[in-house]
C-alpha cells in the first residue's frame, strides 16, 4: 500500500524549484506522447518550443500572447493569496472587452488622445462590474465565489454573442457578426515595427511592478498574506475579510477587463465573437506556476504563451492536432501540483496499521 | 464479586513534555455507571482514547472481562463490545438518520432491516428516532440519539459517554439519564465522563477522580458531597501567592455591562448578561471549565465580534461596536489563547508577527507603507526585553518553542503600552520558566496602573495572580470573589455549576470588595 506522509520541514528552495521540475517533466512526457503518436519527438519538440521564438517576430508574438496571461494572472494571484478563488477571469475579460470596445465604437471616426485612456477605464470598470457580483454575494451571503464567478463567465460569453449578433454588428460588415474596426485613435500603437507587439505590453510591465511593490511593501500586501494564511490571526489584527473579498475580486476583475480591452484594441482591432482563446482560465495556471508572485507570473506567462505559439506551430509544421496546446497546459499544471504534493509529503510504502506505529 | 467488566492497571502515557496518564487504575463493573471526573487537562481524554483503541498506552494492563487484551484500534474496541459517544458528533447533515447509521456499520447493507432495528432500539430505550429524517432537521439532542443508537445496535457491554450533557437542554438531560439507567439495569457498563458534579451525584454508582494525569481518588458519589468531590478535582495544594501588599484601587478602566452574545458555533455557549469591571492596577480573573462561553466572551472583549456600544467601555469610551484596530487605539491589548494561527502566524518571521498587532501603536506602518526597519527593531526589542530564545527578528515563529513564542506574544502586547490587557490562558502549554516570566510581566504591568484581565482554566494561576476573580459557567458570570478570601470549594462548586444546589456555599461577601475600593 502506498501512503502520503507529511514532511516535518518543507524546503523553501524546493518550493521555487517545483515549477522547474514541472517544466522538465512536461517536456519529457511530451516527447513520449509525440513518439507514441508516431511523430519524431525531437522534431516535434523543436517545432513546439524552439522554432516559434527563433525570430524577432516570434519573440514579439510571444509578448502579444503573454501580455493578457500575465496581466490577468497578477490580479488573480492577489486574490488566491488571500484565499479568494476568482475562477471567472474569462468572463471579466469579456465584459472588459465589451465595455472598453463599446467606448471605442462611440468614438468611431474621431481622433483625440483621450480615446484610448477612456477605453482602458471602461475596460477596467467592465471587468470590475462582472467581478462585483461574486464579491457582493460572497461578502454578504457567503455564497461560493468559485461557482458564481465561473458561471458568470458563460453568461458573459453569451452576452458578447447577443450584442455582436445584434446592436454591435457592423452596418458595413455584410452580416458578419463583427463590430466596425476601431479608428486608429482607438487602437493601441505598436511598439515594435513590423510586429503586433503593442503598448499594452508596456502597461502590463508597469502594473506588474506596482503590484509587486503593493504586495511586498504595503500593509495591504501584508493583510493579503495574513488573511490567506491565518484567518483567525487576521481577525485578531483587525483586518476585514469582507473588504479583502471586495478588493481582491475587483482587482482581479479590473485587470482581466483591461486585458480584454488590450485584446480588442490591440491585435484584434474590433469586437469579434471570440475574443480570447481561454486566457482567463489559462491565467489560473500561470498564477500558480508563478507561485502567486508577480515576477513569477511574468516567467510563467511567457512559458505558457510559448505553449500557445508552439501548439500553433506544431499544427502547421508537423501536422499535430490543435488539442496539443491544451494537453501541454494540462500536463504542466498536473506536474506542478504533483511536485507540490511531493514537496509537502513523502511517499511511504507499507501498511499504515503496521508501519504507522503510534 | 463477579469479574469486573474492565480493569485498567498502571496505565501510563507520556507525550513530549507531559505525562498525560501516570499509573492510572480503573475498574468498571457490569451494569455500573462509573464517573470519570476531572478538570480539563487532567488526563481523562487520554485514558478514554486508550480504552477505545485510539491511543496505545506506554505501560500498563487492560483486562476485559478478566482477560488481558490489547486494543489496537476503535474497530477492535467495537468488536470487544466497547462503544463510544463522542462529545462532537460525526454526522453528515445532508444524509438521513438511516444513511448515517449505515455508514458507521461494517458491511450491514440491508436497509429495510436496519431501519426496522433503528426504530426498535430507539423506542426500546426511549430515544425515538425516525430513520428517514435528514440530520440537518434534527436538534442537537436528537443528533446525539443517532450516535447512541449507532452504538447500541452493536450490543455493547461498555458504553463510553464523553461529556454527553454539555450540548443538551435540562429536559434532554433527564431523558438521557433514564436511558442510561435502563441500559445499566440490563447489565451494560457505562463510563461517564464529566466535570458536572450534580450530574454525577444524580447518576453514577462510582467515581474515579483524576488530576494532573493521576488518579487522586476512587469514591462513591452517593456518600461524597459535591463539595468534597470539587476539592478532590481541583486539588488543595495551593497557598495564596505573595502579591504586592496594597495595590492602588482606582477607577475602573475596563467595564463590561450586561453583555449578551449569541454563539455562532454549534457547540458554543451564548453569553447572558455578563457584567464586571477591572480597575486600574488590578488583576481580575475569570475561571471556568472550557466551553462555558470563554471563546465567545474573548471574541466580544477583543472586538473580533461586535456587540452593543455600551456593553464594553474602555477608559470611559464606549467600545462595543469597534473592531480590534479601533479598540487597540483606545489602549486595549489582547493575548489570545491559541498561539499558532491566532496570536501569531507560524510561517511568518518574528518581525512580521510583531507587525501583526503593533503596526498602529508602534507606527510600524505609516500611510499604508510598512517600515521594515522599524518592524525588525521592534521585534528585536521584544526578544531582548522578554528574553525570548530565538535566532533573531527574522526567525520564523514556527522555529520557536511554545514558551518562547508565548513570551514573544506577551511582550509584543506589553511593549505597546496598553491601558487594558486581556490575556487568555497566558501560560497554556508553556514551560515553568516561561510561565513564571509571563506571570511576573503581568503583575508588573498591573503595578503600573494597567487593568489586567486573565481568563484561564488554571486555578492555581488565577489564585497566584488575581486580586478578584469570577467564574463563568454556561455563559453566565458569577459575582466576583475576593481572591484572598475565596476558598477552593467555593470556586470548584461555581465551576461545576452548583449556584443553586442545597449543598452549595453561598457566594462570598462581595461587599468586602467595595470596602477595599
Amino acid at each position: 500500500m502506498v501512503r502520503l506522509e507529511p514532511r516535518a520541514e518543507i524546503s523553501p528552495a524546493m518550493r521555487w524549484l517545483t515549477p522547474v521540475f514541472a517544466v522538465i517533466l512536461t517536456v519529457a512526457a511530451g516527447a513520449i506522447l509525440f513518439a507514441a503518436m508516431g511523430y519524431d519527438p525531437v522534431r516535434s519538440l523543436r517545432a513546439f518550443f524552439i522554432a516559434p521564438v527563433s525570430s524577432a517576430y516570434g519573440l514579439a508574438e510571444l509578448g502579444v500572447k503573454a501580455t493578457p496571461l500575465i496581466l490577468i494572472a497578477v490580479g488573480l494571484a492577489v486574490g488566491f493569496r488571500a484565499g479568494v478563488w476568482n475562477i471567472g477571469a474569462e468572463g471579466q475579460l469579456t465584459l472588459g472587452a465589451l465595455a472598453g470596445g463599446y467606448v471605442g465604437l462611440l468614438f468611431w471616426g474621431q481622433e483625440g488622445w483621450y480615446i484610448l485612456p477612456s477605453m482602458m477605464v471602461a475596460g477596467i470598470l467592465g471587468g470590475m462590474a462582472w467581478a462585483a457580483i461574486p464579491a457582493f454575494l460572497k461578502a454578504k451571503f457567503d455564497v461560493n465565489e468559485i461557482l458564481v464567478s465561473l458561471m458568470l463567465t458563460y453568461v458573459g460569453l453569451l452576452l458578447l454573442s447577443a450584442l455582436i449578433y445584434g446592436p454591435l454588428k457592423s452596418p458595413e460588415g455584410f452580416g458578419f457578426p463583427e463590430s466596425r474596426m476601431f479608428s486608429p485613435a482607438a487602437q493601441l500603437p505598436n511598439i515594435l515595427a513590423g510586429t503586433r507587439l503593442h503598448l499594452g505590453a508596456v502597461i502590463t510591465g508597469v502594473i506588474v511592478l506596482v503590484v509587486w511593490l503593493l504586495m511586498s511593501r504595503t500593509l495591504f500586501g501584508f493583510q493579503v498574506t495574513v488573511i490567506g494564511q491565518a484567518p483567525a490571526a487576521a481577525r485578531f489584527a483587525g483586518f476585514s475579510r469582507s473588504r479583502m473579498i471586495w478588493t481582491s475580486l475587483l482587482m482581479g476583475g479590473g485587470l482581466a477587463g483591461l486585458a480584454g480591452l488590450f485584446e480588442v484594441a490591440g491585435p484584434i482591432g474590433q469586437i469579434v465573437p471570440v475574443i480570447s482563446p481561454g486566457y482567463g482560465f489559462t491565467a489560473i495556471i500561470v498564477a500558480f506556476l508563478g507561485r502567486l508572485h508577480p515576477l513569477g507570473c511574468v516567467l510563467a506567462g511567457l512559458l505558457v504563451a510559448l505553449s500557445y505559439l508552439g501548439g500553433e506551430n506544431a499544427q502547421i509544421t508537423v501536422g499535430m492536432p490543435q488539442a496539443v496546446t491544451g494537453v501541454f497546459q494540462g500536463m504542466l499544471l498536473f506536474f506542478l501540483l504533483a511536485s507540490d504534493v511531493l514537496v509537502r509529503y513523502r511517499l511511504r510504502l507499507g501498511n499504515p496499521a503496521v508501519a504507522g506505529g503510534r | 464479586m463477579a469479574t469486573p467488566r474492565l480493569t485498567l492497571t498502571g496505565i501510563r502515557k507520556a507525550y513530549p513534555g507531559v505525562l498525560a496518564n501516570d499509573d492510572v487504575d480503573l475498574t468498571v463493573h457490569e451494569g455500573e455507571i462509573h464517573a470519570l471526573l476531572g478538570e480539563n487537562g487532567a488526563g481523562k481524554s487520554t485514558l478514554v482514547k486508550i480504552i477505545y483503541g485510539v491511543l496505545a498506552p506506554d505501560a500498563g494492563e487492560i483486562r476485559w472481562n478478566g482477560r488481558p487484551v490489547t486494543i489496537a484500534s476503535p474497530n477492535a474496541a467495537r468488536q470487544l463490545g466497547i462503544g463510544m459517544v463522542f462529545q462532537h458528533f460525526s454526522l453528515f447533515e445532508a444524509l438521513s438518520v438511516l444513511e448515517n447509521v449505515a455508514l458507521g456499520m461494517d458491511g450491514e447493507k440491508n436497509w429495510k432491516a436496519l431501519a426496522r432495528r433503528i426504530t426498535e432500539v430507539s423506542h426500546a430505550y426511549g430515544l425515538p428516532l425516525d430513520p428517514e429524517r435528514e440530520v440537518h432537521e434534527l436538534s442537537v439532542g436528537e443528533r446525539q440519539r443517532i450516535e447512541i443508537v449507532r452504538c447500541l445496535l452493536q450490543n455493547p457491554e461498555l458504553l463510553i459517554m464523553d461529556e454527553p450533557t454539555s450540548v443538551l437542554t435540562p429536559q434532554e438531560v433527564d431523558r438521557l439519564f433514564l436511558t442510561l439507567r435502563q441500559l445499566a439495569a440490563e447489565g451494560v457498563s457505562i463510563l461517564y465522563i464529566s466535570h458536572k458534579l450534580h450530574e454525577i451525584k444524580a447518576l453514577c454508582d462510582a467515581a474515579t477522580i483524576m488530576r494532573g494525569g493521576k488518579v487522586v481518588a476512587h469514591c462513591d458519589p452517593a456518600v461524597e458531597t459535591a463539595r468534597s468531590m470539587a476539592t478532590l478535582m481541583v486539588g488543595s495544594n495551593f497557598a495564596p501567592a505573595e502579591k504586592p501588599a496594597k495595590r492602588l484601587k482606582r477607577a475602573p478602566r475596563f467595564q463590561v455591562n450586561g453583555l449578551d452574545l449569541k454563539t455562532t458555533d454549534a457547540f458554543g455557549t451564548s453569553l447572558q448578561d455578563v457584567t464586571f469591571e477591572v480597575r486600574a492596577g488590578e488583576v481580575f480573573g475569570i475561571a471556568g471549565v472550557a466551553g462555558n462561553g470563554q471563546s465567545e466572551l474573548l471574541a466580544a472583549l477583543s472586538g473580533e465580534r461586535r456587540v452593543e456600544a455600551e456593553a464594553i467601555i474602555i477608559d470611559g469610551n464606549r467600545a462595543g461596536r469597534l473592531g480590534p484596530r479601533d479598540r487597540r487605539a483606545l489602549g486595549l491589548a489582547y493575548i489570545p489563547e491559541e498561539r499558532n494561527g491566532h496570536a501569531a502566524i507560524p510561517d511568518l518571521t518574528l518581525s512580521e508577527n510583531g507587525l501583526l498587532s503593533a503596526f498602529d501603536r508602534r507606527a510600524l506602518a505609516t500611510n499604508g507603507i510598512i517600515r521594515y526597519a522599524r518592524a525588525t527593531s521592534f521585534a528585536a526589542e521584544v526578544i531582548e526585553r522578554f528574553s525570548v530564545k530565538a535566532t533573531g527578528a527574522e526567525a520564523r515563529a514556527s522555529s520557536l518553542s511554545g514558551g518562547n513564542l508565548q513570551k514573544f506574544v506577551v511582550g509584543r502586547e506589553i511593549l505597546q503600552a496598553p491601558n487594558v490587557l486581556i490575556a487568555a490562558q497566558p501560560t497554556w502549554g508553556v514551560d515553568a520558566g516561561a510561565a513564571a516570566a509571563i506571570h511576573q510581566a503581568l503583575l508588573d504591568l498591573a503595578a503600573h496602573g494597567v487593568a489586567v484581565l486573565v481568563v484561564s482554566q488554571d486555578l492555581d494561576e488565577l489564585l497566584a495572580l488575581t486580586d478578584r476573580l469570577a467564574v463563568i459557567n454556561g455563559g453566565r458570570l458569577s459575582r466576583p470573589l475576593v481572591t484572598a478570601e475565596a476558598t477552593l470549594e467555593e470556586i470548584g462548586l461555581l465551576m461545576g455549576g452548583l449556584h443553586d444546589l442545597p449543598d452549595a456555599v453561598p457566594a462570598v461577601e462581595t461587599e468586602s470588595v467595595a470596602a477595599h475600593g
